[in-house]
């Protein structure tokens, strides 16, 4: 049967990770080649890496970044931050990411998730969404944009459907009330919008310990988990989240782990 | 040297890296007489099987594959190439290349699956055969797919995958192989299965 993917998610800015809390204060960890490089032989399913460079100026040490990963790591990856443009999700493909996550520039411009999906396939074009919870939608979640910091007029289930009525393939949804606090995903949002969806819904922010991730699964009905923290800093390992998980009755890929 | 089908069909980056990582001799073309003259041929693709098939017929590659598989050489499709060696598929009314009897299937709405099946899922060969050599039965692999190969023939079966229902994620038929999963993005055991395909003798 399909099974549920473990995806780490590494920050990327002016070539170095970094990790922050609620989307502030990010410190640099570490090379995000390097980094990618140990998550694959951990047996990671997938990658996620989001371009934070603050200046224009830095962009295209980005593009060298997934160049790099792309010559190494034999798993899925998707490229988001900053991406508004056929052009430069074209760059970014062609320097091998499988696909692109576009967020912001979706809600400022809904035709440029069309237009991708046109010109690259759903497959390759995933909504990134960070949403927080707010009793005054209909939902009761609100889709913020620029990093957290603009809080849009978009429900966040309304904005969900449309992107997939408009040819996303995937979506990632963030929480920012959980986001880097590791204690525990929103589950409440994630069953909302993965159940009114025809396409995978990837649960992100707030991951502190495998039983979150079986939660968000499980209570959640996500098809796929977004970590960060809880790996960046050593507290727990792929191969740790993915037997705990197993132990549990998870479906999950545990080729290279326990064989 | 291996000769990777260029016909307009989605990415080919993420095969050409893991072809290389391999140390792999390749040539990436659309053109039938350079392809004609590789020693193995490989064609990928993801995206919609009629748009496929009308640029591999503009460019003579049907031909090419055709005449590629009659010499009796190693072939690889992946991914669209293993539903474009069937005869017909679903999805556009696409008549295909009709190296294998049978036809692309739709996965049927309403089994309670999402569509596409994307992600790993576990591959059961139903019979020995160099592609799989080294590689535990059950071993995971990356798909990302809507429709289906649907062989005609059981002796082209050659594994399976639970989605639902049991739909066969790789056929084989003589020495023309075609896998639905990507081994490029399949992580040890994907560039396992690339190897075996660059190393069999034929």
């Amino acid at each position: 049967m399909l099974q549920k993917r473990i995806i780490v998610c590494l920050d990327v800015r002016d070539g170095k990770t970094t990790k922050g809390i609620k989307f502030k204060g990010n410190v640099d960890i570490g090379d995000p080649v390097e980094m990618a490089k140990r998550y694959y032989e951990d047996g990671v399913d997938e990658l996620v890496f989001y371009d934070i460079t603050a200046s224009a100026e830095h962009r295209s040490v980005m593009i060298d970044v997934v160049a790099e990963v792309a010559k190494q790591i034999f798993v899925p990856f998707c490229v988001g931050g900053g991406i508004g443009t056929l052009e430069q999700m074209r760059r970014v493909l062609l320097a091998g990411a499988e696909k692109i996550s576009i967020n912001s520039q979706a809600v400022k411009n809904p035709a440029i998730i069309d237009e991708g999906a046109a010109a690259f396939g759903n497959q390759c074009i995933v909504l990134g969404m960070d949403v927080l919870a707010d009793a005054a939608m209909p939902s009761g979640y609100r889709v913020v944009i620029n990093g957290g910091r603009t809080p849009t007029e978009l429900d966040a289930l309304a904005w969900a459907m449309e992107g997939v009525e408009r040819g996303a393939g995937e979506i990632v949804l963030n929480s920012i009330d959980a986001d880097g606090t590791t204690s525990g995903y929103d589950c409440t949002v994630t069953r909302l919008i993965s159940e009114a969806v025809s396409v995978p819904v990837v649960a992100s922010g707030g991951a502190g310990t495998p039983e979150h991730i079986a939660e968000v699964f499980e209570k959640g009905a996500a098809d796929a988990a977004l970590v960060a923290s809880m790996v960046h800093y050593g507290h727990y390992s792929v191969p740790e989240i993915k037997r705990d998980l197993a132990r549990r009755g998870i479906a999950v890929r545990m080729d290279g782990i326990d064989d | 040297m291996v000769g990777v089908v260029d016909y307009e069909a989605g990415n080919l980056k993420s095969v050409e890296t893991a072809l290389l990582a391999l140390d792999a001799r390749i040539v990436i073309s659309g053109k039938p007489e350079t392809l004609l003259q590789c020693d193995r041929l490989l064609f990928p693709g993801v995206g919609d099987g009629a748009a496929a098939m009308a640029v591999l017929r503009r460019r003579g590659l049907d031909q090419a594959i055709s005449e590629f598989v009659a010499r009796g050489r190693p072939v690889l499709g992946i991914c669209l190439g293993s539903q474009i060696v069937l005869d017909r598929s679903e999805e556009n009314g696409a008549v295909c290349l009709s190296l294998v009897a049978g036809s692309a299937r739709r996965f049927a709405a309403g089994l309670g699956q999402k569509i596409p099946h994307m992600g790993w899922n576990q591959v059961e060969p139903v019979r020995d055969h160099y592609l799989f050599s080294g590689i535990p039965t059950g071993a995971s692999f990356y798909f990302v797919h809507s429709y289906y190969p649907d062989p005609e023939d059981e002796s082209c079966r050659l594994a399976v995958t639970d989605y639902g229902i049991h739909f066969t994620s790789a056929i084989s038929r003589e020495n023309l192989a075609a896998v639905q999963f990507h081994p490029e993005k399949s992580g040890p055991y994907g560039l396992r299965m690339l190897r075996n395909f660059l190393q069999h003798r034929g």
